[in-house]
């Protein structure tokens, strides 16, 4: 559900950006460099004023993926709208993204659960800490390296009995 | 270290004139909560300078389980998220697995589905308005809309066995079809609801004590809605004229003719009031979608693959054993595509999507659940500065945070 105006919009403006659609979604590839520019132009020129979603898939044993993790921005434009997708691709050892925050401000704690879940950094994000786990936790739980049963959980710790106690 | 040490940099450079603050601990177990989370205050005499939410009570890593249970098993976890309607959380989470599979409903499962997600949104507005009014007094008001409540719940036990936690859907339909029974329950419960719904208007709407602490209350500008990605009856009461119903009409809802219900002033009782209409509005969607159920099948075709075929396939053809093996078996299952989509239902919260990314198997590799409830929670800053103590449980209510659905 996007214009094709706004489509070629963008492809002028960011001649490296892949396109591509599933399900009547359009999706746009940009580097990681460029997604403050891409973000700027999205939304000033292109109107997508609202943010739907920020999220992140961990690409780790994912057939024909070459990242680590892919980033998805959803975008909406409320007058006409329209939807856009818009992804990045990070690798470790140092994931690191720029924040959508000054763009918009709804992304705050959107971000906040990616870095919380998938340790990428957001530069320039205004608080970034965790937001679901403890403070103290050292871990990312959504990432696929991360076991369903977790390190350091409620079954690590000896019970405690009444009469022990 | 303590929630209140971890404050943002431009928050620490402030802190020196903060001394003379009081900072209260809201939550986590309090009753004005109502749910799990904990909100950290800073108190100038009774006027909130700041409010530091603290959340994660509640995490129950329901997105790592989404990758360890097949699209049919997860409905289950998808009910406890917003448990005060979790049909309309397994509507989203079946409709968003059917977009990744391109799987077209048939016109009884639309309309069905379309009922009860409108029936959720009863419920769940109910439960939403009446707790405001609890919270801000109006006890009387509260005990109507639990009993309405009530009556769906027995819809919904009628439907499906469960009252509480329904997962009716299935992926490609529902659990078995809907009973005439079930559509007698309904029937009567459009004759009788608009009753109680005058009587609750005219409990509240021009109560002086409910208009007061609730008017020019936790005001959240159009402007604002939009920019912190606001959506369902939030966004509507602060003007923003967003409805999926209406802007991507999904199930039935192109078929019917209902209104999108907005206000202007973006406060307490605007949200207040959208959710009033809205009950109304939702109550001609299901006497319509009632009265013009199409009759066939509930499940898609045998083809598809996705759904049971029901018993009497089995027994009798080829194809309906077959595909009740390949359905069954543990390490069988259907196919989905190699590939990743979005897509969200106009929830009683807001807009509550599901990316959901395929990866061959019947397992998700990863589901993300769009919570309403989550993005809803991070206004809350930003509408109670400057208010009052007593204001943060009419601002609390009136965002109908859902810790489940918060912290998944």
């Amino acid at each position: 559900m996007i214009d094709s105006k706004t489509q070629s919009a963008i492809s002028q403006a960011f001649g490296s950006v892949a396109w591509s659609e599933f399900r009547g979604q359009a999706r746009a590839v940009v580097a990681a460099g460029e997604l403050a520019a891409v973000f700027e132009f999205a939304r000033d020129t292109c109107g997508f004023d609202l943010l739907v979603d920020v999220t992140c898939v961990d690409y780790l044993n994912y057939r024909d993926a070459e990242d680590r993790f892919g980033l998805v921005y959803l975008l909406a434009n409320t007058q006409t709208n329209e939807r856009l997708t818009l992804r990045t691709f990070v690798n470790e050892p140092d994931p690191v993204v720029p924040s959508a925050v000054s763009f918009w401000p709804g992304a705050n704690w959107m971000e906040r659960e990616v870095w919380d879940m998938f340790g990428i950094r957001f530069e320039g994000h205004p608080d970034l800490r965790r937001i679901l786990m403890p403070e103290e936790y050292t871990a990312h739980p959504l990432r696929k390296d991360y076991p369903m049963q977790g390190r350091g959980e409620r079954h690590n710790f000896p019970v405690l009995h009444r009469s022990e106690a | 270290m303590s929630i209140a040490e971890t404050k943002t940099l431009e928050q620490l450079a402030k802190a020196e004139s903060r001394d003379y603050l009081w900072t209260l601990n809201f939550g986590p177990q309090h009753p004005a909560t109502h749910t799990t989370l904990r909100i950290v205050l800073f108190l100038n005499g009774e006027r909130v300078v700041d409010a530091i939410p603290d959340i994660g009570y509640l995490h129950s890593g329901f997105e790592k389980i989404g990758e360890h249970l097949t699209y049919n098993q997860y409905v289950t976890v998808t009910d406890r998220m917003n448990y005060i309607s979790p049909l309309a959380n397994n509507i989203a989470w079946h409709g968003a697995v059917e977009r990744l599979l391109g799987l077209e409903l048939t016109p009884r499962c639309k309309y069905v589905r379309t009922i009860l997600a409108e029936l959720s949104r009863i419920s769940d507005h109910l439960l939403c308005n009446g707790a405001v009014g609890l919270d801000v007094g109006a006890f009387t008001y509260f005990l109507y809309a639990f009993h309405q409540r009530e009556v769906l719940y027995d819809i919904f036990e009628t439907l499906c066995g469960a009252r509480f936690t329904n997962s009716y859907t299935r992926v490609g339909g529902a659990m078995h079809d809907m009973t005439p029974l079930v559509v007698d329950k309904i029937r009567a419960f459009i004759r009788g609801f608009p009753k109680t719904l005058d009587d609750m208007e005219r409990l509240l709407n021009r109560n002086r004590i409910f208009v007061d602490r609730s008017k020019g209350v936790g005001v959240l500008t159009k402007q604002d809605a939009v920019a912190r990605s606001a959506s369902g009856p939030i966004a509507r009461a602060s003007g923003v004229t967003r409805d999926l119903r209406k802007d991507d009409p999904y199930l039935a809802y192109g078929d019917l003719d209902f209104q999108m219900c907005c206000a202007e002033a973006g406060d307490c009782f605007a949200r207040y009031l959208v959710r009033m209409a809205e009950m109304r509005e939702s109550l001609k969607i299901v006497e319509q979608a009632v009265e013009n159920l199409p009759a066939g099948p509930i499940n898609v075709e045998i083809d598809e693959r996705t759904a049971l075929p029901d018993k009497k396939q089995v027994y009798s053809t080829i194809e309906g054993t077959i595909s009740h093996f390949e359905l069954v078996m543990w390490n069988r299952g259907f196919t989905v595509p190699h590939d990743e989509s979005y897509a969200a239902i106009e929830a009683p919260n807001g807009e509550l999507g599901f990316y959901v990314v395929g990866d061959g198997t019947d397992v998700a590799y990863r589901a993300r659940c769009r919570p309403p409830s989550f993005i809803h929670f991070s206004l809350f800053p930003h509408l109670i500065r400057g208010h009052t103590l007593s204001d943060i449980v009419a601002v609390l209510g009136s965002l109908n945070i859902i810790a489940a659905e918060l912290d998944r």
